[in-house]
């Protein structure tokens, strides 16, 4: 049986920065994602990451692909991780695919997108409702459209939307938007842009494509007539997998300052925990300071 | 004699660079049809598959879509 010394869980800003940290230490590891870049490769522009005053998310993530791929990674892509198990010291971990053993694991599986639990929502899933501005909006070029939420990532979608989309309704469920200023500054000068604020969606509507949503506006029913519907309420971890550690009331892993879950050998790093802000240069350091305790509690340790 | 291959996707959708990368790691040739600037070819992808997301390939008329690394692999024998 082989066993690895680290198996790392996700590929975003924390998973590949925990890779290049564990081959700068000639860990014998292996990296399991399902998709590359994360949460970080479905950005819009980025200028916070420091060293790059702009960038897109895309290209960011590639930048973070190229790096890990320097050092030659074993990495089993679009691979899912469906449990963890330790037996003494042995950590199994399961995907769909097949099973792995190692002596330690970080994951690092980040988040994904929220659904809005409304009727229409899942019938209109890629007809017309998206999860992804960065990768579908293009398609909505002179369209009239609707991102949901009032967030960052909101308002990230509505900004890389109004520089396709004819139209582009904001729709808040609260009384006014959140977010960066400076974002929020940019969308009000934005000359395509209707902010309704206290406005709730109550459902998707369409025949083969969505042409409307039904919202509540300030107890006022009405149908806002779009060809597009950006979902942008908020993130949920990618913890399924992962019963065994501790999690906390948003179904975080809890960690502590080494980045340690409550499982000795079980580290976690990035979006997926309760560190808190959720950014990428976060997630980058989390997840080289899970590496190196990684690293640590291996060398302490007689196998 | 070679499959005809068409990608249909956008210059910023993750899964469409990746897929897009992983046929030209397997020397496929392909042609790349960008639907956020042909927007006849993204109504022809729309009626094709009845959904806007991309990537969308299009392999000698059967359709896949989304990054179905097995199901690409099986169609074009990689």
């Amino acid at each position: 049986m082989q066993i690895y010394d680290l198996i790392i869980v996700g590929a975003g800003p924390a998973g590949i920065t925990a890779s290049v940290y564990a081959a700068r230490k000639k860990l014998n590891f292996l990296v399991i994602s399902l998709d590359i870049g994360g949460q970080a490769a479905l950005s819009g522009d980025i200028e916070n990451y420091t060293g790059y005053q702009f960038i897109t998310g895309p290209e960011l993530s590639s930048k973070f692909e190229e790096h890990m791929r320097k050092y030659d990674t074993a990495l089993k892509e679009n691979e899912e991780v469906l449990e963890l198990k330790k037996t003494g010291e042995v950590i199994s971990v399961i995907t769909n695919k097949a099973e792995y053993h190692s002596r330690s694991v970080i994951i690092a599986s980040g988040k994904k997108s929220k659904e809005l639990a409304v009727a229409g929502e899942k019938e209109f899933k890629n007809r017309g409702l998206t999860y992804c501005a960065t990768c579908d909006g293009p398609l909505f070029a002179d369209k009239v459209v609707a991102v949901i939420g009032g967030g960052n990532s909101a308002l990230d979608a509505a900004l890389q939307l109004t520089k396709i989309a004819k139209q582009v309704y904001i729709v808040n469920n609260i009384d006014k938007l959140g977010g960066d200023a400076i974002m929020r500054q940019k969308l009000e000068a934005a000359a395509n842009v209707v902010i309704l604020n206290n406005s709730k969606v109550l459902s998707v509507l369409g025949d083969k494509f969505v042409s409307a949503i039904k919202i509540k506006s300030s107890d006022e029913e009405k149908e806002l007539a779009v060809q597009g519907v950006f979902v942008e309420i908020g993130l949920v971890p990618n913890v399924a997998f992962a019963k065994i550690v501790e999690t906390n009331e948003k179904n975080e892993i809890k960690i502590n300052l080494r980045n340690e879950t409550n499982i000795p050998g079980i580290f976690a790093a990035g979006d997926v925990t309760d560190v808190p802000e959720k950014q990428i240069i976060i997630a980058a350091g989390e997840g080289s300071k899970a590496a190196l305790s990684a690293f640590h509690y291996l060398s302490r340790k007689v196998f | 004699m070679s499959k005809s291959v068409k990608v249909y996707s956008t210059p910023t959708c993750p899964w469409c660079i990746r897929v897009k990368q992983f046929l030209k790691e397997s020397n496929i040739n392909f042609q790349n049809i960008d639907v956020s600037t042909d927007k006849v070819a993204a109504e022809e992808m729309m009626k094709k598959t009845g959904q806007m997301g991309v990537p969308v390939l299009d392999i000698d008329g059967e359709i896949i879509v989304g990054f179905d690394k097995e199901r690409i692999s099986k169609l074009l024998e990689i």
